[in-house]
């Protein structure tokens, strides 16, 4: 384990050296199912974040187990697996969600561009600023459709006024497509919306406090065909501006929307490489297995 | 002999279930597939035939069979006794009762009375063994019914599980009936202090002084039924208790669901919820004892006076008394709101505080107006702590530091002693009690609404 120590005085220096292969196996292929080093590259020319030698501990449960990988600007990453594999919990380590569950600890570098989330001088609630999420149920607050957009424009103080904030609202409802289906019912409940609209408005709420990175914790797992079709548009949309991650358990929607796909067994990042090359080549067995519906 | 009888039912309906079980094993040719219904179920039918028809005979017959056997005595009595007028008639037959049962009646030594007693007897007699011979026929017919009803096809569970729907059914009705009741008798009783005490004058009136003259000649007991200084007693000692019970109950119920660490949550929750079950009257030592004291010294060193049984002495009390309706209900309904909202409101930057305040509390509100809209009723209706400390007094004043008085006061007071039950101040506390549970249904209902309203938003 070599790597591990390059690893590690990369995390010390604080630099990131982009080209260097960081803890992947040599060779195309790998067959054997008990090696879980990682298979592919894991570094980007233009990383957002950069996670190095993560492992996140449930109580005594080993949950994600020394994961490292690299998110790019501006591109979509897919995070798959089976249930069970970490990848929402290792979505969670991103804006330090994991710190709202009492028993879980998180160790190793999470950086956002060039900051350590976990320094002591990152206050969290600005990271989920920069970091936003949603949820796999749309969960919209119990308040008006224009409330639960301007819920984090008015906790962060971004606006001066009721004009900026009207105009804040609408932008971010555009910018989630959900505009014209709301404009003339702003004052009616979140909750009144369907499934889909719901999920969107989540979006649209996610939007407002424009982050730099959205966290998608399998945004579509609770919607219908149409309404998942619309959120996979908008998450191309949004890649221009934004960097999103996203977990799903549906491989043909990693498929459709992502860059870079991720795969996660049992804690372990197994490979990761473009999504183009993880399911017409997959180089791990493991992954292949899943792909071609073995398992999962 | 009657016990007996019942226990004999019993026996015989356990007997029942036995042979139906049998029954159907037997016809189903001792594969339970072949049968609709288990064969439990079958037991259950052959019991229920057996014990039920002669349960309900067996209630007829308790009922019926001492008004026919006075009826039968009476009439072979001697005409001069039978044709007395019908109250004397009903002393004759209470004579009658009690020679039988063996008690000393004036009239143990008429002759006439004596062999009517034996008549008496003797009926009783025959009509207990004729209850056995019934009773028991109808217990055996009824199994032979359900004997010969049995078949594979016989949905025995459905018609099972009917008698047992009715039983439920009934119990229900037993507390509706009940209330329902209790309703009426106050109405009625209400109503005849209304027809001597105009409406108006009992609740607009200022002057409170419910001692109605015994005799005629009596002075100073003119009898003033204005409830007015009762009612704003009661809003006082209530309104002070919410006060207390409101802002601590929030407050902790914020910090129990939110702030607390489990196993101080799970020590705490419960630790609170003994204030609940502390007896009030418990409650009034305290508030009488030590509150009421207290708070008279403190007054009296800051040159105020105070009452030594003031309202605000009982209306702190009351105020601990009800913190844990407010707490643990709120708590319940902060812990309702799922998770997912607070996950929401991380994931935008929000603090604590800011998802408490801005998501939290919104979303939880009407079941916390419902817990307190609880407790408020809870605190009208409360009576041994402002028994005891608010004292008896019918001010009509907003000064916590008097003694005031409430309508659960008054009622007590009105109710102990030795008044008769058909003038005015006895039946005032019936008009009182009547206002009271107005009151509390309408706060019931309002908060039962809005927490219903609450459940469904996640919905």
């Amino acid at each position: 384990m070599s790597t591990t120590a390059i690893d590690t005085q990369i995390a010390l220096n604080g630099a990131l050296n982009r080209n260097a292969p960081i803890r992947q196996s040599a060779g195309a292929q790998v067959t054997d199912y008990d090696n879980r080093q990682t298979v592919g590259k894991i570094t980007v020319d233009n990383p957002k974040m950069a996670c190095r030698e993560v492992n996140v501990y449930y109580g005594q449960k080993h949950a994600i187990k020394n994961v490292s990988l690299d998110i790019g600007a501006n591109e979509v990453i897919a995070f798959i697996g089976p249930s069970g594999c970490g990848k929402s919990t290792f979505i969670r380590c991103l804006n330090r969600m994991n710190d709202t569950i009492p028993a879980a600890r998180v160790t190793g570098l999470i950086k956002l561009d060039d900051d350590d989330i976990h320094a002591k001088e990152i206050d969290v609630v600005q990271l989920r600023a920069r970091v936003g999420m949603v949820f796999q149920k749309p969960n919209p607050f119990p308040k008006s459709i224009y409330e639960n957009v301007a819920y984090g424009p008015r906790i962060h103080g971004m606006v001066n006024d009721k004009a900026e904030l009207d105009q804040l609202v609408r932008d971010s409802l555009e910018r989630a497509g959900l505009i014209k289906e709301v404009e003339k019912r702003m004052l009616e409940p979140g909750t009144s919306l369907s499934g889909g609209q719901q999920q969107r408005l989540c979006i649209a709420r996610a939007i407002a406090v424009n982050p730099e990175v959205i966290l998608m914790d399998e945004p579509c797992s609770a919607l219908d065909p149409i309404a998942t079709a619309k959120i996979e548009e908008l998450i191309d949309e949004l890649r221009e501006n934004y960097t999103i991650v996203i977990v799903t358990h549906s491989m043909q929607q990693a498929a459709r929307v992502s860059q870079r796909t991720a795969y996660f067994h049992l804690g372990d990042l197994i490979e990761i490489g473009d999504t183009d090359q993880i399911f017409t080549n997959p180089r791990h067995k493991l992954t292949e297995d899943y792909i071609t519906g073995r398992f999962g | 002999m009657q016990p007996l009888l019942f226990l004999t039912l019993l026996l015989l309906s356990a007997g029942a279930y036995y042979v139906g079980r049998r029954r159907a094993l037997a016809v189903a040719g001792g594969h339970i597939r072949n049968l609709h219904s288990l064969p439990s179920f079958y037991g259950s039918y052959a019991a229920l035939w057996c014990g039920l028809p002669a349960l309900l005979v067996f209630a007829l017959w308790a009922v019926v069979q001492p008004n026919l056997l006075v009826d039968w005595v009476v009439a072979g009595l001697p005409p001069e006794l039978r044709d007395l007028p019908p109250d004397r008639l009903n002393l004759v037959v209470n004579d009658l009762k009690n020679l039988v049962g063996g008690n000393f009646v004036s009239s143990a030594s008429d002759p006439v009375m004596v062999e009517a007693a034996e008549r008496y007897r003797q009926l009783r007699a025959i009509g207990n063994t004729a209850l056995w011979v019934v009773v028991l026929s109808f217990a055996i017919a009824g199994t032979a019914y359900a004997w010969r009803a049995i078949s594979p096809a016989f949905r025995a569970r459905n018609r099972v599980e009917g008698v047992v729907n009715l039983f439920l059914i009934a119990s229900s009705t037993v507390a509706i009936f009940t209330t329902v009741g209790i309703v009426l008798s106050v109405i009625f009783e209400s109503m005849r202090f209304f027809r001597q005490v105009p409406v108006a004058e009992f609740l607009f009136g200022l002057q409170w002084s419910p001692q109605t003259a015994l005799r005629a000649d009596q002075v100073g007991s003119s009898g003033a039924f204005g409830a007015a200084p009762l009612f704003a007693g009661t809003l006082l000692v209530s309104a002070i208790a919410m006060l207390v019970a409101v802002p601590i109950g929030l407050m902790s119920a914020l910090y129990l669901s939110e702030y607390a660490t489990p196993k101080f949550r799970a020590f705490a929750k419960p630790a609170l919820e003994i204030l609940a079950g502390i007896p009030t009257v418990v409650y009034g030592f305290f508030a009488a004892l030590t509150v009421a004291p207290l708070i008279r010294e403190i007054g009296s060193a800051l040159g105020l006076h105070v009452a030594s049984e003031s309202a605000l002495a009982a209306g702190l009390v009351m105020g601990i008394m009800i913190i844990p309706f407010v707490s643990s209900l709120s708590d319940d309904v902060i812990n309702a709101v799922p998770q997912s909202m607070r996950d929401g409101s991380y994931a935008l930057g929000a603090t604590k505080s800011e998802t408490i305040t801005r998501v939290l509390l919104p979303a939880a509100l009407p079941g916390i107006v419902g817990s307190i809209l609880l407790a408020i009723s809870r605190a009208i209706g409360e009576t041994m702590i402002v028994v005891m400390a608010a004292g008896l007094s019918a001010n009509l004043t907003a000064n916590p530091l008097e003694a005031v008085t409430t309508v659960t006061v008054q009622i007590v007071t009105l109710l102990t002693g030795d008044q008769e039950f058909d003038s005015p101040k006895t039946l005032a506390a019936f008009a009182l009690g009547l206002v009271l549970f107005v009151v509390t249904l309408i706060l019931n209902i309002i908060a039962l609404r809005v927490v219903r309203k609450y459940r469904e938003q996640y919905e």
